[in-house]
Parts: C-alpha cells; structure tokens; sequence
C-alpha cells in the first residue's frame, strides 16, 4: 500500500530560484534564508520519497485565461520546465508518474473532486522552485512528481475547507493504491504577500506566525479563513496559502512539526518553509 | 448566489475578479502573448501596431503605452499578465511593485528588508471595517 509520509509547506518565490540558477545564493541577501532551508533539505532526503504530489500554481505559463481549471492533476511521464518569459530555468526535467496519477484522477472524480487532466503541460517556477528548496541543485529530481495545479489567478480561488477535504481525499486515494510508495504531499505558495496596487508589500508575519501555529495543531481553524480575510490580512497574493490547506488534509488529524523556518524578506514576499510528519490517523 | 465583493474595502488593492475578468481578458490575453520571443521582438518594435492585433480599449491600449501600471490594473489587468509587459522592458517585479506603491526603488527594497508594509489601520480598511 502506498502511504504519506511528509507534507511540506513552502514558498514558490520566482526570486528564490533565480538567485539558485544565478549564483548569487550565498550572497549576503540570500544567506539567511538559504542558510534555513538546509534541514528541510536534510529531513526529505532522510525521508527518501519515491512520489512527491505537489500542490501549486501556474502563473501565466502552461495556463492561461483562456481556460480556467480550479483542480487540475498532471498525468504525464515528464513535464518540461516552462519558458516564462526569459527562457527556462536550468533545473532537470520533472518526471511524473502516470500510474498513481490516473489512479489519483479516477478516485478523487468518484469522490466528488472534479480534476481536470492534463496529458502533457509545462511546469513553472510554482512548481520547480519548491523542488529547488527542498532537494538543492541537482543533475536529476530525487523523486517522480505529480503536478497539482489549482486556480489562485482568477477570483475565486477554491476556498480553504474544499482545499482542505481535497487533501483529505487525496490521502484516502492514496492509500488505496496497491503498490508500496513513500509519498510526499507539498503544498505552496504564500506566505503573506502583495504584489501589485498602491498596497504592494504588504507583509503580515503575525498571520503568518498564526498560519503556521494552525497548520501544526489547529488545521480547522484555518479552514474557517475567508478569501476576504485571507486578502486582507496576507496580502492579496497571500491567498495562494489555501494550497497549504490542501497539503494539510493530506496528513491525517495529528502530525509532528519536524520543522519550521520563516523569512522576510525573499523579494517581495515573506517565506516560510514547514516539514510535517504524519501522526496516526483516528 | 452572488459573492459579496466585501475585498472592494482593501486599500490599494485590485482583486482580478469577475468584474475585471470580464473587462481585462484581451488585455491580459495580449500580455500572454509576450511569452514567446518573436512576439516581444514585434512588440518593441512597433509597439501601437503590435496592440492593434488585440481587441482592446482605448484605455488599455493608453495605459499599456504609457507603462501605467496601477491604471493596467484599473482596467481589468491581473498583475500576473501586466508583470510580463514589465519582463520585456528588462524590469523586475520589485521595480514595478515600487512603482504601483509610488515609491523610488531603493525605498521600496529598503521597506521590503525591513520587514515589507506592515498592517496599519489604514492599510487594512477602506472603512475601518478591518481590525
């Protein structure tokens, strides 16, 4: 049987993984906060996943406003890292891993989420940057992904309760699934963020210290936020953070907070990276 | 049942929802074409003939020309389209962010180091609606 066995929340900041392919990681801006994403890195590895699903946005890349998935799942053998604007990003090819995926597809539409399904797409930097975290610079990905796409560029986004029950639904696929896979369940985005109106900036870290608090022993908390709350309170982008919902539902009721780091600032954003493991489902 | 746009009350914010998607789809629609290299070659080149390709407003067309980036989001623009006009001008995100917020460059990045635009009364609430 497969089984979850992490959940990592963490920031997908273009910024981050530009100052990884740039070379300018161990300069004194970035120091800090690469210097606290080292045990992220140590604890995955230890943790030696054979699947990661990882939950995150496209931002005007495989996507556009043309059509609008609110859930869609990545069913591909790979996926090639997207041109943005400025070529891609020189990390490798993300390798998925079609059999759990069309497995995750077929349970989670007959339980009652309507994943859209995507047979071939580029993955951005909401997807290879968290990768980039969590694994370092590396000639090949550790583990297959499976991409994860929700709407968060378009109003509304799914609220933080359906995100949540999709998590919730995605650990009873999972461990429905025959064959023995260690599965690691990322979700990314935020933390408190603004990036566009007179309001640009914006960073809260009292929510984001509350956000965290929640997502180690209080998840259902979290899921009574609004979109209204969550824009005002995090930034308009700090939204995105209904996505760390969707990982959290994926763990079970309990988990143990293996670690935590926050930073401000990575751009214009404030950055936290979260590393839980799952308690016993009850 | 309609959602409440309560989020009209955020100060200096523009919410990219129904009623901007409704108005702003050309307009970020051309953005996207700036994804590929031959477009943003044509783009620099003539940039009043590359606009007439997209059904857009006067005012949009004005906003894009005059590199307006608050008014891009007054008429239906979503940052995430609008950022990629500012990519072709080789500017980065913090560049316009600065400029949305009407702040020189340095003095943005120097709020940013210091902890970003922390939660004030007025930042919060229009109304005082907020906490």
């Amino acid at each position: 049987m497969a089984r979850i066995v992490g959940g990592i929340a963490c920031s997908h900041v273009p910024a981050i993984g530009a100052a990884l392919d740039k070379g300018s990681s161990t300069n004194p801006y970035w120091t800090p906060y690469f210097n606290g994403t080292v045990p992220a890195r140590e604890w995955l590895a230890k943790l030696a996943p054979d699947v990661a699903i990882l939950i995150y946005n496209d931002h005007a890349n495989a996507l556009s406003l043309e059509m609008i998935p609110t859930f869609l799942l990545g069913t591909a053998a790979s996926f090639p890292v997207a041109d943005e604007g400025f070529g891609p990003r020189p990390v490798p090819t993300v390798y998925g891993h079609p059999k759990l995926a069309w497995h995750l597809v077929e349970n989670l539409i007959l339980d009652e989420f309507d994943m859209t399904i995507a047979n071939e797409m580029p993955v951005d930097h909401g997807l290879t940057v968290p990768l980039s975290v969590t694994c370092g610079q590396v000639k090949e990905w550790p583990f297959k992904v499976i991409p994860l796409c929700v709407n968060v560029i378009q109003y509304p986004p799914p609220t933080g309760v359906r995100c949540f029950k999709l998590g919730q639904a995605i650990r009873r696929a999972v461990e429905d699934y025959p064959e023995d896979l260690r599965v690691v369940v990322y979700g990314t985005g935020g933390m408190s963020h603004q990036l566009q109106g007179e309001r640009a900036g914006f960073v809260n870290s009292e929510f984001d210290t509350m956000f965290l608090d929640g997502i180690a022993n209080d998840p259902a908390k979290l899921t009574k936020i609004s979109h209204t709350q969550y824009m005002r309170e995090s930034g308009s982008e700090g939204i995105e953070m209904v996505m760390w919902l969707a990982m959290r539902g994926a763990l079970g009721d309990q988990v143990r907070e293996a670690y935590r780091f926050y930073h401000v600032p990575t751009s214009n954003t404030a950055s936290g990276l979260q590393c839980l493991e799952p308690g016993v489902s009850t | 049942m309609a959602a409440p746009r309560d989020y009209e009350d955020i100060p200096g914010t523009y919410v990219y929802d129904a009623e901007r998607g409704r108005v702003g789809y050309h307009l970020n629609m051309f953005c996207m074409s700036l994804n590929d290299a031959e477009n943003r070659k044509a783009f620099k080149s003539d940039e009043a003939a590359y606009l007439e390709r997209f059904p857009l407003t006067p005012e949009q067309k004005q906003a894009v020309l005059e590199r307006d980036w608050l008014g891009m989001l007054r008429v239906g623009g979503n940052i995430y389209y609008t950022i990629k006009i500012a990519f072709c001008d080789g500017l980065t995100f913090q560049d316009v962010a600065g400029m949305m917020c009407s702040m020189p460059k340095e003095e943005y990045a120097k709020m940013m180091l210091q902890g970003g635009r922390i939660p004030t009364a007025e930042n919060m609430s229009k109304s005082g609606a907020g906490k």
